[in-house]
């Protein structure tokens, strides 16, 4: 293994998140004590409870969740796509690094940016509600499971990204969508019978409810399902990326 | 003295099925300068990138040192660095941080005495917190070297190391190339300029259409190529060729004005002091004076032509 080349790339990644600092925790922060304040009073005011737990409590798996999502794809589809566009990757192309070598660098460091803003989420929403959190290890299980699943799936749309805006379409249309429609915010028992079903076919219902039984033992689908549907996502991306660099397929054209 | 590059038969095809490269054949003696000259999209990136591993080649052989490069990339790769023709950096980093980011990424532990060393040796050490947007083209183009360096690498590979870089400067690329090779890095570039190849390489090979057409000691090479033109500017147009300037092959300009004659540098003797007697002997004021030595691609792309002809004829 070239640990110092892993290395290389995971501190300069880390040093881009370094440099802008301000933005990086200053967004995530003002966004969630939006949601707060949008629906933590606003709606919570005329939802009390859901499954016993307080509204404003309750949202907060979902809060994380949707942060970590956009978070992990944003940063490891920008971290490669970037020296693709500025042609640095030549170098990274002509370093002794295997491929998963470089996906454990920039997915490694996508990963460990998402977590830092996750706990930056975890506490700014203690000054806005009770947080509890029944099984630590459980939840960490997830927030890391999930920040390196979807941070391979950001490597992903950062190998095949033709422009900045490629980066967006995917995290805009398909990824925000499914975190507000999986439960984020409320549960599916909630729903129609008819939506309920639906709502099954959205991955990102597995991970929140996994996740939210972490915190309050409350859940829409069980724990096994939970995992193995985060399993199976980090499975597939895994596959997706080692038969990608395996062609060379839009990086060694 | 052993090959430390050894290619064989290799074949490279782009996804739109351009031919890159077509059976090229080349070995690369330890310790040697070697050129390699072409016109643009004769396929001269594609084949160094090809041996760096940043394309993927489709058929063939590439050895470094007697190992594949492709089975034994990490050995090999460690031995290799590469200055790309393009100023591609990260503006916003420093030149450190630049140049020990690819000094890791080559598996090499961090050694900041090598490359402060580094950096001074390369007049960048001054600079080295500065940011690379702060930087001028030269600058940059330093800091490119200074990164294909800093893992201390026997096969370095610069393509087009002085394009677009001032005559001060490029002398000073010359010297910082000479100096690397005289310590024992064996250097493979790419470039344009006939002054270079001359001042710098031991053996040159043409590449064109992605074939190698011909490799040769720089010396033997020169000979062919060193042609020149003289362009006197006479005061008055020439009506008519007679007298003494009759017995020249010269070309006029469009107002009858400049004289073009082209000579060879390398004959023994030149006819210019004639030339300019005899100009002045038939009565015609001479205005201007200057010289312009073919670039080498154009030279190429002469010696090409000639060659794609006789390969119809034939």
């Amino acid at each position: 293994m070239n640990w110092y080349g892993i290395k290389a790339i995971y501190i300069h990644e880390m040093e881009r998140f370094r440099r802008t600092l301000f933005q990086s925790l200053a967004s995530p922060i003002i966004t969630t004590s939006l949601y707060f304040v949008v629906f933590g009073s606003a709606i919570g005011s005329r939802i009390t409870e859901i499954d016993g737990i307080n509204y404003g409590s309750y949202i907060v798996p979902g809060m994380i969740m949707l942060t970590i999502l956009t978070q992990s794809i944003s940063n490891a589809s920008f971290a490669f796509y970037f020296p693709r566009f500025t042609n640095t990757i030549y170098e990274i192309l002509a370093a002794p690094l295997s491929s998963f070598e470089i996906v454990l660098g920039f997915v490694g460091a996508a990963a460990s940016k998402s977590l830092i803003i996750g706990c930056v989420i975890i506490l700014t929403a203690n000054f806005f509600v009770d947080v509890r959190i029944d099984h630590p290890l459980l939840m960490m299980f997830f927030l890391i499971l999930t920040s390196i699943t979807f941070a391979l799936f950001g490597f992903i749309i950062g190998m095949y990204a033709e422009g900045f805006e490629g980066l967006q379409i995917i995290p805009i249309l398909i990824i925000t969508p499914l975190v507000f429609l999986g439960g984020s915010f409320y549960s599916i028992n909630m729903l129609p019978e008819f939506w309920q079903k639906i709502s099954l076919l959205n991955p990102v219902l597995y991970l929140i409810s996994g996740f939210r039984y972490s915190f309050y033992e409350v859940s829409d689908v069980s724990l096994l399902t939970s995992t193995l549907t985060i399993l199976t996502i980090l499975i597939g991306c895994i596959i997706f990326i080692t038969y990608t660099f395996s062609k060379g397929y839009r990086i060694k054209d | 003295m052993k090959n430390i590059l050894e290619i064989n038969n290799v074949t490279k095809f782009y996804k739109n099925s351009v031919k890159a490269l077509e059976n090229v054949n080349l070995n690369i003696k330890e310790g040697e300068i070697f050129a390699l000259l072409g016109p643009n999209g004769a396929g001269k990136s594609t084949l160094i990138n090809s041996i760096c591993g940043i394309v993927n080649f489709n058929t063939g052989t590439i050895k470094i040192n007697n190992m594949d490069i492709v089975k034994n990339y990490r050995t090999t790769r460690k031995i290799t660095g590469i200055v790309p023709q393009e100023l591609n950096l990260e503006s916003f980093e420093t030149v450190w941080n630049n140049v020990n980011y690819s000094r890791g990424l080559f598996g090499k532990k961090t050694d900041h005495n090598y490359i402060e060393k580094l950096l001074k040796q390369l007049s960048l050490w001054d600079k080295k917190d500065n940011k690379i947007k702060e930087l001028s083209g030269g600058m940059k183009r330093r800091v490119l070297i200074a990164k294909a360096l800093s893992h201390q690498p026997k096969l370095l590979f610069l393509d087009e190391p002085t394009a677009s870089v001032d005559v001060e400067l490029r002398k000073d690329m010359w010297d910082v190339v000479k100096k690397l090779n005289k310590d024992g890095v064996t250097i493979i570039l790419t470039t344009h300029y006939i002054e270079e190849a001359e001042e710098l390489s031991d053996r040159v090979a043409v590449i064109n259409d992605g074939k190698i057409i011909l490799v040769d000691e720089k010396d033997k090479l020169i000979k062919k190529l060193g042609e020149k033109t003289i362009k006197i500017e006479l005061f008055e147009s020439v009506e008519k060729i007679n007298g003494n300037l009759s017995k020249y092959n010269f070309t006029l300009d469009q107002t009858n004005k400049i004289i073009s004659h082209t000579y060879n540098l390398n004959s023994n003797t030149t006819d210019i002091t004639e030339l300019l007697n005899d100009v002045k002997k038939d009565g015609y004021k001479i205005k201007d004076i200057n010289t312009e030595q073919s670039s080498l691609e154009e030279i190429f792309i002469k010696l090409i032509q000639e060659n794609n002809n006789e390969l119809v004829r034939n």
